[in-house]
């Protein structure tokens, strides 16, 4: 696909983790150890606290996963890439990459903390549903911050770092919008708190195509 | 920036923040009793950081179109001085919050997005701490901390007015109104506000000049005085 060079990066990576599968059979090990390491802390626990453990569990999977997609480069690549793709496209084409692996990983941890923590969702469709949007946010944000930790030595300790303090108020309105899935009360103002988790999304990926050709350059 | 007619005002107003703000009448209000005095010294460090982020955030984006490292220092400065004072601004929100809301900490929204807020900031001290290439550390600080910057203007201001919060002033409204803020209180207020902020600009101003005296003797061969 000549003309399009998003859709062309994306194919690349796609293709790239297929052939080789490393990055997907790792992130899927740590989810199942993750998942079963909570279970057995926590056994079956109650709606609330499943809740709470699901999105810290998404977090650290976010961590892993979508850190690697700047770090797994090589650094003298970056040059071959700087030479033949506008550093936007690079980033869109990473964002949504990390966003299909993220979505993917949601999914397989979602069906596994219901199998092994218990069922209590009361309406799957909005949980399902938050949790696609919170995969967006969290690839996205991480991905940026893999950007800059690239070009900061390849120091993955960093995402962690600088990723915790942004997650944390994406996941507290995160975890707020999952709780209208598991209690059948009515929630005011669920929407308006979707509204403002878009929002931010948006800021975070504006932001993103504003300064990533700052560290494109070398 | 040597001249000494805004640290002399700094000074005077700053004792007449002190002074004034603890002698002079307040009005009574239900529950906060004279703690109302905190206004003078809480809320002018937290206006005094944003200002000094602003102003970081602004050198950020003019190293970014100039390479001048001379401007990544007054970047880091600024922004340091803005964490210590956001540091003293938690430290006397807390300390109120203990005698008015009966303890340190509760999860209040204002106080949850300020310490993020602050927490993204300390990441920017290890982000800069962990890279010795001067250059490279100056352009990736000065791109987190345009990030920062516009993640901490929804954090602070957008989100805790959304929900319902301790602090007076809120359930919508700025601070501002909630005290009624009447003319008592205006009065040592602004000067207050003047006064710790020309204070974090004089910390800022000093150690910017101490620093950029180290960066040129280390790079005594770049001609700096064509500017």
């Amino acid at each position: 696909m000549p003309d399009n060079k998003v859709l062309t990066l994306i194919h690349k990576d796609l293709l790239l983790e297929w052939r080789q599968k490393h990055t997907f059979y790792g992130v899927l090990l740590y989810v199942g150890s993750t998942v079963f390491m909570v279970y057995m802390m926590s056994g079956q626990p109650e709606a609330k606290i499943w809740n709470a453990l699901f999105w810290i569990t998404q977090l650290f999977i976010a961590v892993n996963s979508v850190a690697k997609s700047f770090l797994q480069e090589h650094p003298n690549r970056f040059r071959y890439y700087f030479t033949i793709v506008p550093p936007v496209h690079f980033l869109i084409a990473k964002m949504v990459y990390s966003t299909l692996l993220m979505l993917m990983v949601s999914g397989i941890a979602l069906l596994l903390f219901n199998i092994m923590l218990g069922a209590p969702l009361v309406q799957v469709g909005v949980f399902t549903a938050v949790t696609a949007v919170g995969s967006i946010s969290l690839a996205v944000i991480f991905t940026f911050l893999s950007a800059i930790a690239a070009r900061a030595h390849n120091n993955a300790a960093l995402i962690a770092i600088l990723g915790f303090p942004l997650a944390t108020p994406i996941l507290m309105l995160l975890s707020k919008l999952a709780v209208k899935a598991i209690v059948p009360v009515y929630q005011p103002g669920w929407w308006k708190l979707m509204v403002v988790l878009s929002a931010l999304d948006i800021l975070i990926i504006i932001l993103g195509i504003i300064l990533f050709p700052f560290l494109w350059q070398e | 920036m040597r001249r000494s007619w805004w640290k002399v005002a700094c000074v005077i107003l700053l004792a007449y923040a002190i002074i004034g703000g603890l002698l002079l009448p307040v009005p009574r209000r239900h529950i906060l009793n004279e703690t109302i005095r905190n206004l003078y010294y809480h809320v002018p460090m937290w206006f005094s950081m944003i200002l000094l982020f602003t102003g970081a955030f602004i050198y950020s984006i003019k190293y970014l179109r100039s390479g001048n490292l001379t401007d990544d220092i007054n970047a880091a400065v600024l922004t340091k001085v803005g964490i210590v004072f956001s540091i003293l601004g938690m430290v006397t929100g807390m300390e109120w919050a203990k005698y008015t809301w009966g303890e340190p900490w509760s999860n209040d929204p204002k106080q949850l997005g300020t310490a993020i807020c602050m927490l993204i900031y300390f990441a920017y001290l290890i982000l800069r701490g962990g890279m010795n290439d001067e250059e490279k550390r100056a352009k990736i600080s000065a791109v987190y901390n345009i990030f920062a910057f516009a993640l901490m203007i929804p954090l602070i201001w957008v989100l805790p007015r959304m929900v319902d919060s301790l602090h007076p002033g809120n359930g919508g409204n700025p601070g501002f109104n909630a005290y009624d803020l009447d003319s008592k209180m205006r009065l040592v207020f602004y000067p207050a506000v003047i006064g710790w902020f020309l204070l974090g600009l004089w910390i800022s101003n000093v150690i910017i000049r101490l620093e950029l005296v180290r960066f040129k003797k280390e790079n005594d061969f770049i001609n700096f005085e064509s500017k």
